[in-house]
């Protein structure tokens, strides 16, 4: 129950941001408070979820349907306006790109950080300083900036017909926050782990896979909730990436696209924008602790 | 105190010439490797690539690249468009900013209230716009600020604030903050957990001191929230400003920078040269801009550094926490 000075950065070790805490006693007075803090946050917060709400309603309207009116619920639900978006507006394969992308950007950058995450937190070696300080510098640094080289990079070497391309600039991207995240996780274990399993004979690889590794569980799954909140959802990349090839694009440029192809669809694309969304906001809706706690621990760290 | 009798330790093996630690240190450099390997391709070659090829005259549709020097610097910094662009993302960034900051901390303050029953679900509201794609929600958001009877423009004529429907992404003077609108819809989310962090770092038993000896909420926040949750204040003031002056995929989803470029941002003008002209595009150009834009961003983060230094001065002051 005692406030402690130190929060450790990750889901699962630190107390959740809604630890509860005593109700204050005293009845009726905060009862009243409660009650009209309520009423205030309520309708402004369905004024956050609205637009969500409207897109889906949208996706079941007929086009004669969707203006002029506030209201959510369609008359009668029209189902072909996802079938001309899965079809029409090929957002099915956008979304087995997006898929192909994202589990692969998460395999790369959770085992990389994690390897780089280790030793930052455990370990002194030459030039570690220097290091960080590129790493947190490279946090700022505008995707602008950087795009045309970029660009440049994946067309000489000739990944530009594939998915690689992508993969590889999306896991070369700035990801330091989950490297923060692991070094600061693995900097709390006790050292004595370490030191038991190289008494029974253990390597550093072997100590870092067998041991270090499963023990590192919650701060996996934070880490690849962030890279996920990335990369489901990144845009200039995958844009550009895709420029020549159509074929290759992910649900972000896809939907991007489908607007400027065919601008008078609206509930196509009010479909096809419910298919690219849907899946992000069921996974936020089930694991929505980690994702705060995702964003908390890098607030911290 | 552990902590100390490690340290000593590892201060042992610190010692010995540099070809012993590095040697020592084997482990950690090939453990490093792969991060690096990746993040040197994509990210910090690209960094210096940037200054080489904002040296070129190159369209990028050949293997033409000749070598004009300054020339692309000199004709950004005398380009209108270029400045226009400029100004107008720190514009954007100057309003959106703080709007989207106050709004945030007020959602927090209210939240933090420990005897909130419905908070949990109010966060999550909040939040959800952070975690959905910023592309796809500005093209939802173009769709209900539609002019012709979007839901937006129904609303407001219901109530009867407006008597004609407002144009929200086709009037120059309204596309940009239309977009800054959207923007803080989208972010504030992440500012408030920010806040709620650096508001659950002010230990409760102050609160209950003061309440003890009656203070008022306002007395209370004025002399403790405040002063405590300031060092926290000034890293979230600076990490949103950064971030802000970095807006693409709302705007590019929402307007492309229109209408008639009046809410191109600069990277929105980056990408239109680069790879959206109507002529040839112009990759040399267009970096000379990205780099000069970097610097820019570059020379906030070290105010940036600078600010968190200081913050860092202010909370061993204070003997706050960790």
């Amino acid at each position: 129950m005692s406030a402690t000075g130190t929060v450790p950065a990750v889901a699962g070790t630190a107390p959740p941001v809604t630890t509860p805490r005593r109700r204050r006693r005293g009845g009726g007075r905060g009862l009243a408070r409660e009650i009209i803090v309520s009423l205030i946050l309520l309708p402004i917060c369905l004024l956050w979820i609205y637009p969500f709400l409207w897109m889906v309603g949208a996706s079941l309207k007929s086009d004669s349907e969707i203006f002029g009116r506030v209201g959510i619920l369609p008359e009668t639900p029209v189902w072909e306006n996802y079938a001309r978006a899965w079809y029409e507006a090929n957002i099915g394969p956008y979304f087995f790109n997006t898929l192909i992308v994202t589990v692969a950007v998460i395999a790369i950058v959770t085992v990389t950080t994690a390897m780089i995450g280790y030793v930052i937190g455990r370990y002194p070696f030459p030039g570690k300083k220097v290091l960080v300080g590129v790493l947190v510098a490279s946090l700022f640094l505008p995707e602008g900036y950087t795009i045309i080289p970029v660009f440049d990079l994946v067309n000489s070497l000739g990944l530009s017909g594939s998915l690689w391309g992508i993969i590889l600039a999306e896991s070369g991207g700035a990801h330091v926050i989950q490297i923060m995240l692991f070094a600061g996780y693995f900097r709390q274990l006790p050292r004595e782990l370490e030191e038991a399993a190289r008494m029974d004979g253990a390597g550093f690889l072997r100590i870092f896979w067998q041991v270090m590794l499963p023990l590192a569980k919650p701060a996996i799954a934070t880490a690849i909730i962030m890279t996920l909140m990335r990369v489901w959802n990144s845009f200039l990349i995958p844009l550009v990436l895709t420029l020549p090839r159509p074929e290759l694009r992910t649900l972000a440029v896809g939907v991007y696209s489908f607007q400027g192809e065919n601008f008078t669809d609206w509930s196509g694309m009010a479909a096809a924008s419910t298919i690219a969304l849907l899946p992000i906001v069921v996974v936020f809706l089930l694991l929505q602790r980690y994702f705060v706690e995702g964003v908390a621990g890098a607030v911290r760290a | 105190m552990m902590q100390t009798a490690r340290l000593g330790r590892t201060g042992g093996q610190d010692a010995g010439s540099l070809r012993q630690r590095l040697w020592h240190a084997r482990w950690s450099y090939l453990f490093m490797l792969p991060a690096l390997v990746l993040g040197a391709l994509f990210t910090f070659y690209p960094m210096v690539a940037s200054w080489y090829i904002s040296f070129l005259d190159w369209s990028g549709l050949d293997s033409d690249r000749r070598w004009v020097g300054l020339a692309n610097y000199r004709e950004a910094l005398g380009d209108a468009a270029f400045w226009d662009a400029f100004g107008r993302t720190f514009a954007f960034t100057l309003v959106a900013v703080p709007v989207m900051l106050v709004l945030a901390l007020l959602a927090a303050l209210a939240l933090n209230d420990q005897a909130l029953r419905m908070r949990a679900v109010f966060r999550t509201m909040f939040f959800l716009p952070v975690v959905t794609t910023t592309a796809i929600v500005g093209v939802v958001m173009s769709l209900i600020m539609n002019p012709f009877d979007g839901p937006l423009n129904s609303a407001l004529l219901t109530i009867g604030i407006v008597d004609a429907p407002i144009d929200f992404l086709g009037d120059p003077n309204l596309a940009l903050w239309s977009v800054a609108g959207v923007f803080v819809w989208k972010w504030m989310g992440m500012s408030m957990i920010y806040w709620l962090v650096a508001l659950q770092t002010v230990p409760e038993q102050l609160y209950e001191a003061a309440r003890v000896d009656g203070a008022s909420r306002w007395r209370t926040h004025r002399h403790i929230t405040v002063p405590l949750i300031t060092p926290f204040a000034i890293i979230i003031i600076l990490v949103t400003f950064v971030g802000a002056l970095q807006t693409f995929p709302l705007v590019q989803a929402m307007t492309q920078g229109g209408p008639a470029f009046s809410s191109e941002l600069v990277e929105v003008y980056i990408y239109r040269l680069a790879f959206a002209a109507d002529s040839t595009p112009r990759l040399g150009y267009a970096s000379a801009v990205a780099v000069f834009f970097g610097l820019t961003v570059l020379v906030l983060t070290l105010a940036q550094a600078w600010g968190i230094r200081r913050a860092g001065a202010f909370k061993r002051d204070i003997g706050g926490a960790s």
